[in-house]
């Protein structure tokens, strides 16, 4: 189970006791039944207002997919919660639906009532447990009357790419998990060839609060031009990680202890790196990371330890991206295993001291995949090689001259099927 | 009308006619899969861009009108 310690800050999506609210009863004494608006288009408008962009990494507004799929002419909508979670670095959802399955499970239904869905799909990270769980959930809620489309649980595969859009929506027809080049859109042809909503878990938990408590209460939180709060997951510089909700714009160095720290991971896999002399001016917002080319991203922060060598990391994440390649594209399939290879090289993992052209051979393989695939995993995977070859450029040259400033061989940050599910303090 | 050439990734399968048809538009990159140039195909390259179009061996490339709201 991917669980982490909750660290209590602002708590609207998670319990400030750090108690689950799991169960109904504890739910709808808390917040009670689902505020249907009975009324087309109010949702729409109310998460417009509030400024809600979705919390899976793209942070694109909610209302505007709301408003493409509750338009489309293509089929009756369905709606899909996504808890696929393919980013190792990453527990928020997981921990959100253990905390607060009723929240997400709100969400969906205003998410259904709001584009006049058919179909509710929870498509959550196979593991038996989270499901059996969120099934249990689903049907108690079913048999009390609170949900009025039912909900289908299916399970997403563990890979990477596997809550991306295109493949989500393969992925819930009963085909293969796999990105499609587009268009179609989802929005207009997503699971069954119908109109798809496909919105984050954290996204439809904020979704549920805002039908309730108004868009102004929930600007109460965050920048004007980025409001609300968001769940994050924090690998500290000492091992532990923390799932913590956060108000956008917070100090990153409140968020991860960076003076243990040589650089700071923003957004996870697909992110970027920051040395962590920067970070001390910076806020977690997209505002104060776009200069940087960084963003957010699913919320994931890793402040790397000074014991730890960046490009070692990278190399590591560059080899778990290549692996996780769907494969159908041929820059991304014959590029990134290039890329992986020469940043083991220069990472001194091949027992080799690096070819003098190594880098140079990155910044090509880089640029001819960047943009060539039929999803953004290309794109994302290059981001994060050439931040590392940029923050870690004193290091690059130690490496080449077949030297390491932080030899310790321990991976620091999950990168395969069997780092990716450890919990707590390592 | 201006139209640009676009080609489907998970289509394609590398076998290199476009660039030999087209190699004022379509380079082959190391592994053999085309880079195309983005730029609208200019009118003297018409003929050309449209017989790469019609020969793909995996009809993976389309001459996408602008404002067609395809990717690129």
């Amino acid at each position: 189970m991917i669980t982490a310690p909750v660290r209590t800050g602002i708590s609207r999506l998670l319990p400030a006791d750090g108690q689950s609210h799991a169960d109904l009863d504890t739910h709808l004494t808390r917040l009670g039944p689902v505020p249907y608006q009975d009324q087309p288009g109010a949702l729409i408008r109310q998460v417009r207002e509030a400024g809600l962009t979705g919390r899976g990494g793209a942070a694109f507004p909610v209302h505007r997919k709301l408003e493409a799929v509750a338009a489309a002419r293509t089929g009756r909508p369905v709606v899909v919660g996504n808890a696929a979670e393919g980013e190792p670095a990453s527990r928020k959802d997981a921990t959100l639906l253990l905390m607060a399955p009723h929240l997400v499970l709100d969400g969906l239904q205003l998410a259904a009532e709001a584009v006049g869905a058919t179909r509710a799909i929870l498509y959550v990270r196979e593991d038996l447990r989270t499901r059996t769980r969120l099934e249990i959930h689903v049907s108690e809620r079913f048999a009390r009357g609170l949900d009025r489309v039912a909900v289908e649980v299916v399970s997403a595969p563990a890979r990477f790419l596997a809550g991306q859009e295109s493949a989500l929506a393969s992925a819930v027809s009963g085909a293969a998990a796999l990105p499609r080049f587009t268009p179609p859109r989802v929005f207009e042809r997503g699971v069954d060839r119908r109109p798809t909503l496909v919105q984050n878990v954290e996204t439809l938990a904020h979704v549920a609060l805002i039908a309730r408590y108004g868009p102004a209460w929930f600007r109460g939180a965050g920048p004007p031009d980025e409001p609300g709060t968001m769940l994050c997951t924090l690998h500290h510089a000492s091992g532990q990680v923390m799932v913590a909700e956060t108000a956008i714009g917070t100090p990153l160095a409140s968020l991860v202890d960076v003076s243990q720290a040589t650089a700071v991971l923003a957004g996870g896999y697909h992110g970027t790196w920051i040395p962590a002399a920067q970070a001390p001016g910076l806020a977690f917002s997209n505002a104060s990371l776009r200069p940087l080319g960084a963003s957010t991203g699913a919320g994931v922060l890793a402040a790397l330890p000074a014991n730890r060598c960046g490009l070692t990391e990278t190399a590591r994440i560059a080899r778990y991206l290549a692996a996780e390649s769907a494969g159908q594209c041929g820059p991304c399939r014959s590029g990134l295993p290039s890329i992986a290879a020469g940043l083991a090289e220069l990472a001194g993992l091949t027992g080799r001291r690096p070819r003098p052209s190594v880098v140079a051979d990155l910044g090509r393989w880089s640029g001819l995949v960047d943009g060539r695939g039929a999803c953004h995993h290309p794109d994302g995977t290059v981001r994060l090689v050439r931040s590392a070859l940029q923050v870690f450029a004193t290091e690059v040259g130690r490496h080449q001259q077949g030297r390491c400033s932080a030899p310790l061989g321990r991976p620091f940050l999950p990168a395969g099927p069997g780092t990716a599910t450890r919990t707590g303090r390592r | 009308m201006a139209a640009r050439l676009q080609v489907n990734p998970i289509a394609c399968c590398g076998h290199g006619v476009c660039a030999e048809l087209l190699p004022e538009l379509i380079s082959l990159d190391e592994w053999g899969y085309p880079v195309i140039d983005k730029r609208p195909v200019p009118p003297g390259l018409w003929r050309s861009a449209k017989r790469a179009v019609t020969d793909c061996p995996a009809l993976a490339l389309r001459l996408a009108p602008d404002g067609s709201g395809g990717r690129s």
